[in-house]
């Protein structure tokens, strides 16, 4: 094997360590882009700004730790966003690992804004069904989630006072990494009860989710953790997706360059071997 | 490369016209009216702005009237309706905003909703909408009784009333009259996919293009085989009540047989213990069928994790353990998908995978051998039973879609001549 | 027998969501509420399933001592450990659950997806050539999408932003939709298959 061949089948680990230099070295030495808030993301902030004080939006968290560097970001914002104009969130999840997660982010936006669980947030938990518990609390969500996460009776709280079924809720919002999650909600929600939906998903996932919001199915999305880091610009704060935004623009330019690379030696072997 | 990237491009795998037409028309026709065939057509679009019921006031309060210089205007025209498309017990109460209702103005904090019997009987309080709202839903009606609304704007203590509105009662509905297009689009594709199973009974030849990635299935299976390595089948990580999951676990009763026959182990990692459960009673079967039933052991069917990243661990935990001669992922995947395959491929197995999740279609196609693209997925189950029933549904799937593509250029042909109209013909409500 | 009496449940529970979401009148709407109920008790139960065959295989993993038994002791011990301060002390903040939730859990969680990145480059690596036409198309405008997502691509040309929306919105949505249609004729199809009983292959039974 020459060194054109070898270059061009470089050894993965090779790879691996410079991807993880790009991610490390940014984070240590910030560089502090400039970010450009996309259409999608303004679509999110304006469908939550357009909500008046007292509206009721649903949260629903349907991601684990493992995609919390994406995910978890746009929830914490989001519980800002909302406590910040006075809005109540009922959280739920269809995945179990989402529920503290949202309920770490509504906490902490609660105590920056002097809000008050039972009051102005509530977290019913995890139901297990995926899909059928979106159809099941779209016709009745006392019935679908008669206890909080922390199994009390949801009729303790105040917030659920007159809280029947979708009819009540101006806003739902599924922060997803997989299935079941944002296509379920516009599959039930949106598409069966016409209910306003908007989405936060992984950045692999994104695209997927392009024709719903063109549709006017989606009222917003927030793609990956650079939607994340431009939903807090628009919030003017800066939480952890914005700290992420250089490292990931140097991972990101670092794989264009071995793309580059790559293609360089390759088409230099395909010449020689002319 | 070129093959994967030939696949990518041939999105509709029967009928070589529709891949023609499809191959030239979907990056001409315009995103709105293809917004409008898809997913107005399959989803319903009915806006109902929920309405923040809550509060309880005394019964008498109704009749307290307060002449003050805070009062707030009252709302004006309160219009009231029978909720359309429901199963009844709710009526659709809206009304015009107090002039009141402004931003800068705190004399309107909330509009208390009320209702009555008779026109001149005490008016109940049934909850309230904030600030803003012009709607409220009342979901605690019996059908057939008469009721009365009236609204009052409030700042909490004060508050102005509107007229009483007309009589009005709620019903349900025997048809969702939003729904009609959806009801025709569903009658013609069920029509088609019948008649042509209908044709198929009759014996009728029906083609079916080839499928590389099926194609591949049972070469799969014979090079795990002389390598003495098992196989591993990864059914995705969404449950039994996704449709890609049912197509995977049919396509691993296939895959299930040809691995009794030539004697090779078959290790099925699931996330869902449903899909377990599924998936154990398939590969029972096939190992049956095949006459190997000894060699069934339900423990290769085992279950994992719920948690993705959990599930995706413990897959690249067992293909880096047991080095296996082919992987086939068949179903619903997301993020984890490159985690499997390209671990996978550190392995050297032949990779086969199949999914209709588009966005992970890329990742699936760099790191294996052969990919089935969305419908062929979907088509596997026909394609290798070659069963004439089942193929008839393939080709009655593919006039479908036939029809949908003239009715894209056709539409789009409409739109940009001005016909708007066809718009509000295909959308439902 | 075996077969028919799944295939009849099948085929009613299909007819009647069929029928209920073009009839909302009743029995079809209580019929809705009622089989998701159903459905609902019956997803907690196969839960209870998967956790018994998570047992099973590990016990036996054990008895028999293959190679990497002691793995099944982890695996066996940090369930134990999680059900049990689950059981004891509930899943609400402060508790030892949530404790080890955060400090267990999520890290050991966030580090398979953080994978991603390191697969990513790799494949990108290998599988990105320009060896022909449609593939030196595909590497350019993945080449624009990525660096016109991130900051620095707005950093070294503000218009680069713009061109990796044009790209996604566009080409990439018709492409989605596309597939999308495909995909929901596939199932349309598949579905009648199954509530009609044609499909039978995924039961098992005489």
């Amino acid at each position: 094997m020459n060194i054109v061949e070898r270059l061009e089948k470089l050894d993965r680990r090779i790879i691996f360590l410079l991807t993880l230099l790009a991610v490390v070295i940014p984070l240590l030495l910030p560089i502090g882009f400039k970010i450009k808030v996309s259409e999608p993301v303004k679509l999110f902030y304006d469908a939550v700004e357009a909500l008046p004080p007292g509206s009721m939006v649903l949260v629903s968290s349907e991601y684990s730790p493992s995609t919390m560097p994406e995910v978890y970001p746009m929830n914490q914002a989001l519980a800002r966003h909302c406590f910040k104009k006075d809005i109540k969130i009922v959280g739920m999840g269809l995945w179990p690992e989402g529920i503290p997660l949202n309920q770490a982010s509504m906490e902490q936006a609660a105590e920056e804004y002097g809000k008050e669980y039972g009051v102005d947030y509530v977290n019913l938990g995890y139901k297990a069904g995926g899909i059928i518990v979106i159809s099941a609390a779209a016709e009745n969500i006392p019935n679908t989630f008669p206890l909080d996460y922390a199994g009390r009776p949801i009729e303790e709280f105040e917030i659920m006072e007159g809280i029947r079924n979708f009819d009540n809720i101006d806003l739902i919002i599924s922060l997803s990494a997989g299935d079941p999650g944002v296509r379920h909600w516009v599959m039930i929600a949106q598409g069966r009860y016409g209910k306003k939906v908007a989405g936060g998903v992984t950045a692999v996932s994104a695209p997927a989710f392009y024709p719903y919001l063109n549709a006017g199915q989606l009222q917003g999305l927030i793609g990956g953790m650079k939607g994340a880091a431009e939903y807090e610009t628009l919030l003017e704060t800066s939480g952890t997706a914005t700290r992420g935004m250089d490292a990931q623009s140097i991972a990101h330019g670092l794989i264009i360059f071995l793309i580059l690379f790559a293609n360089f030696f390759y088409l230099l072997g395909k010449r020689r071997k002319k | 490369m070129p093959n994967n990237v030939k696949q990518f491009l041939i999105v509709y795998p029967i009928s070589p016209l529709c891949q023609a037409l499809v191959k030239n028309a979907i990056f001409i026709l315009t995103s709105r009216l293809m917004c409008i065939l898809l997913f107005d057509m399959l989803l319903i679009l009915m806006l109902m702005v929920g309405i923040n019921v809550e509060a309880f006031d005394t019964p008498n309060e109704s009749s307290k009237i307060l002449s003050s210089s805070e009062l707030p205007a009252p709302p004006t025209e309160v219009l009231v309706k029978d909720k359309p498309n429901d199963a009844g017990g709710s009526i659709i109460v809206t009304w015009g905003k107090s002039a009141d209702d402004v931003e800068e103005n705190e004399l309107v904090k909330e509009y208390r909703v009320f209702r009555s019997g008779a026109l001149d009987g005490e008016f109940e309080l049934i909850g309230t909408a904030n600030k803003g709202f012009e709607k409220f839903v009342d979901g605690t009606t019996i059908d057939g009784t008469q009721y009365y609304y009236m609204v009052k704007a409030s700042d909490g203590v004060v508050h102005s009333q509107s007229a009483v509105s007309e009589a009005v009662s709620s019903s349900a509905q025997w048809f969702h009259t939003g729904r009609i297009s959806m009801l025709v689009a569903t009658v013609i594709i069920c029509f088609l996919i019948l008649w042509f199973i209908g044709k198929a009974k009759k014996g009728e030849k029906l083609y079916i293009r080839p499928i590389a990635g099926l194609e591949a299935v049972d070469d799969a299976v014979g090079r795990a085989t002389e390598m003495g390595k098992p196989i591993m089948y990864i059914p995705g990580i969404a449950d039994m009540d996704d449709i890609q999951t049912i197509a995977s676990v049919i396509i691993l009763g296939r895959v299930a047989r040809k691995a009794a026959q030539y004697e090779t182990p078959l290790l099925v990692p699931c996330c869902r213990s449903i899909v377990m459960s599924a998936a154990q009673e398939t590969v029972k079967e096939a190992y049956i069928a095949a006459g190997r039933s000894d060699a069934y052991d339900a423990d290769k069917i085992r279950y994992l994790t719920d948690d993705q990243f959990g599930y995706a661990a413990g897959v690249d935990g067992m293909m880096l353990r047991v080095k296996p001669g082919a992987i086939f992922y068949m179903g619903c995947f997301y993020a984890e998908s490159l985690i499997l395959a390209e671990t996978g491929h550190s392995t050297g197995a032949i990779q086969i995978a199949g999914t209709a999740m588009p966005s992970q279609l890329p990742f699936f196609i760099t790191a294996c051998d052969y990919t089935l693209i969305g419908e062929e997925l979907f088509a596997a189950s026909a394609y290798l039973s070659r069963e004439p029933l089942l193929l008839g549904s393939l080709k009655g799937q593919d006039m479908g879609k036939a029809i949908l593509i003239a009715i894209l250029i056709g539409g789009v042909i409409l739109v940009s001549l001005g016909f708007t109209k066809i718009i509000a013909l295909l959308a439902t409500g | 027998m075996k077969k028919e009496i799944p295939l009849l449940i099948t085929f009613i529970a299909g007819m009647v969501m069929i029928l209920q979401f073009f009839i909302p009148h009743r029995p079809f709407s209580d019929l809705q509420q009622l089989f998701n109920t159903w459905f609902l008790i019956i997803t907690v139960f196969a839960m209870i399933l998967g956790l018994g065959n998570l047992f099973k295989v590990h016990t036996k993993r054990l008895q028999r001592r293959p190679k990497g038994w002691w793995y099944s002791i982890v695996l066996l011990a940090g369930f134990a450990i999680m059900f049990t301060v689950g059981m004891v002390w509930g899943p609400a903040r402060g508790t030892p659950f949530d404790y080890l939730f955060w400090n267990v859990h999520i890290p050991m969680s966030s580090m398979m997806f953080a994978l991603l990145a390191f697969f990513v480059a790799s494949a990108s690596y290998r599988a990105f050539r320009a060896r022909t036409p449609e593939a030196t198309l595909l590497l350019v405008s993945a080449i624009l999408v990525m660096i016109g997502r991130v900051p620095l691509g707005n950093y070294i040309w503000d218009k680069l932003p713009l061109i990796g929306d044009w790209i996604m919105s566009y080409p990439n949505m018709a492409g989605q939709r596309a597939i999308m249609i495909g995909i929901a004729l596939g199932i349309v199809s598949t579905s009648l298959r199954i509530i009609l009983g044609i499909e039978r292959t995924y039961l098992s039974g005489k």
